[in-house]
């Protein structure tokens, strides 16, 4: 049986490297054997020297890449912070106390469809293009979904669960922390992982604002000074990240709620 | 014949549901007794009501009409235990922390809680099990983590709601002679709701009928047989034949 599993893992673990070797092939084929234009496409051989080249070397866009990584990374993971600190809270209690997610529920609702992008106009004019306004925009996207899918999670929890406490003498306030909390985590950890990809995926958005560091700024750059390839690294760097930060969330999520793995 | 004294008494208890498709009318004029340490079942077809009663004994629910007077006064929320078909065990705590919740939550110092929640694990037989989660359980034990966790309440009233309807036939078995075994060594005044009549014989002191719904008391039998019964014992049969006769078809 184990021994099966572990055969089919290396199966898949071939067939994605298959999947990524193809891929990159064709890239390469296509640039290399004139398909497209090296001006507006660069060679994944090209792109690994740029980024090698770049780690170290602050040309043509002004900052080297792990200069552009660490202020993107600080920029995104405290607009997530702070959206997960008030928004995992804020939705656990809406959806608790009934009160409450009246009166709050038809502003979120109005703001909840606005995308983060529509904001900037108006977050230049208050708080201007400072770090702070970057901050806001990817707060904004971050911040939604761990409301929602907060609120849903202790709208979810299992009644009859509710009732084994209240007939065990639990108070409305051990209910919410006993009950709905730990039933809500589900969601919960949903919620976190669509606001870390939310303020990450909104990071280019926000370094749309007057910036001189940051991975969207370094995207922009290349553009402007048409280098397929720094865009490509700028690319590829945001995606590599985010796909870590998701794991690593997986791996803090079995931490915390490692009932829903072990079996 | 020892004469015990009441423990609950049903008197006249309706209850209605009000929907938008109209009224269902649940519960009909029920008046029972439920003696002190006596194993009751409720036996009735499905959807009859039988959660409807237990909810109201349990006051997770409230009736139309109709009263209920326990002896001693009416048990504080926590001193009633309750099992549910569906475990509805807490699935992120472990058997322990299943079995100490209804003390815990009473303020019960740890150590003198989980003292006793070990009594009640071992009583239900899953020594060494107190750390597992619900999900590394079968059925049959989830279902004795549930019992254990009513038993922990110290409650002397404990309310059943199809316990074992969830498990397979052999489990059921087993868990029908376990749940007698707890009862017999440490007595607790039981109301058990089934619609297996098999069960309800096994089981029960007394049988109430209750007939589909709106569920009103049909008949109530005396269960004189001894323990441990058996499934193919003549009068077993007999009884079995007579209650079957008497039931209600749920449609």
């Amino acid at each position: 049986m184990n021994k099966t599993k572990k055969q089919g893992k290396t199966k898949y673990l071939i067939l994605s490297i298959l999947g990524l070797t193809v891929f990159f092939g064709i890239w390469q084929a296509a640039v290399k054997l004139g398909w497209v234009s090296e001006r507006s496409l660069k060679a994944p051989t090209d792109i690994i020297q740029t980024f090698i080249y770049k780690l170290t070397n602050k040309s043509p866009d002004g900052a080297t890449l792990p200069t552009h990584f660490w202020f993107s990374l600080r920029l995104a993971l405290s607009s997530f912070a702070i959206a997960t600190i008030i928004g995992v809270p804020l939705g656990w209690f809406m959806g608790f106390y009934k009160k409450l997610d009246m009166l709050l529920n038809p502003i979120f609702e109005i703001v909840r469809p606005i995308p983060p992008i529509a904001w900037i106009p108006i977050v230049i004019l208050t708080l201007g293009i400072g770090f702070q306004a970057k901050m806001f925009i990817i707060f904004v996207a971050a911040f939604v979904p761990n409301v929602i899918n907060s609120y849903l999670g202790i709208r979810m929890t299992d009644m009859t669960l509710v009732n084994v406490a209240k007939t065990y003498g639990a108070t409305d306030w051990e209910i919410f922390t006993t009950v709905c909390i730990p039933s809500s985590l589900n969601m919960v950890f949903t919620g976190i992982r669509l606001s870390l990809n939310a303020s990450w995926t909104t990071l280019v958005a926000a370094e749309m604002l007057a910036s001189t560091k940051g991975l969207g700024y370094m995207i922009q750059m290349g553009r402007t000074i048409i280098r397929p390839d720094i865009i490509i690294v700028g690319m590829f760097s945001i995606g590599i990240t985010g796909a870590l930060l998701n794991i690593i969330l997986n791996l803090f999520e079995k931490k915390v709620a490692p009932w829903r793995y072990r079996d | 014949m020892e004469v015990r004294k009441n423990k609950i008494m049903v008197e006249n208890l309706c209850k209605t549901y009000h929907t938008n498709s109209g009224d269902h009318e649940v519960l009909k004029d029920i008046s029972f007794n439920v003696e002190e340490n006596e194993f009751l079942v409720l036996l009735g077809p499905g959807r009859c009501g039988k959660t409807v009663l237990l909810n109201i004994l349990a006051e997770l629910e409230e009736q139309d009409s109709g009263k209920i007077i326990f002896d001693g006064g009416r048990p504080e929320m926590g001193n009633i235990g309750l099992v549910f078909q569906k475990y509805a065990l807490f699935p992120w705590k472990t058997v322990m922390g299943n079995v100490e919740m209804s003390p815990k939550l009473k303020g019960v110092d740890k150590a003198t809680r989980q003292a006793n929640a070990q009594e009640y694990i071992d009583l239900v037989g899953l020594h060494g099990f107190e750390k597992h989660l619900p999900k590394q359980l079968s059925g049959g034990m989830k279902q004795r983590v549930g019992i254990a966790r009513a038993y922990a309440t110290e409650a002397d009233i404990m309310l059943m709601d199809e316990p074992f309807g969830a498990l397979d036939a052999q489990t059921r078995y087993s868990m029908e002679d376990a749940i007698i075994n707890i009862w017999e060594k440490n007595k607790r005044t039981i109301v058990f709701v089934t619609n297996n009549v098999e069960e309800a014989i096994y089981l029960g002191d007394r049988i109430i009928l209750l007939s589909s719904r709106p569920a009103t008391i049909k008949k109530e039998y005396k269960v004189d047989l001894p323990r441990p019964r058996s499934y193919t014992d003549r009068a077993f049969l007999e009884l079995r034949n007579e209650i079957v006769a008497n039931t209600d078809l749920d449609v």
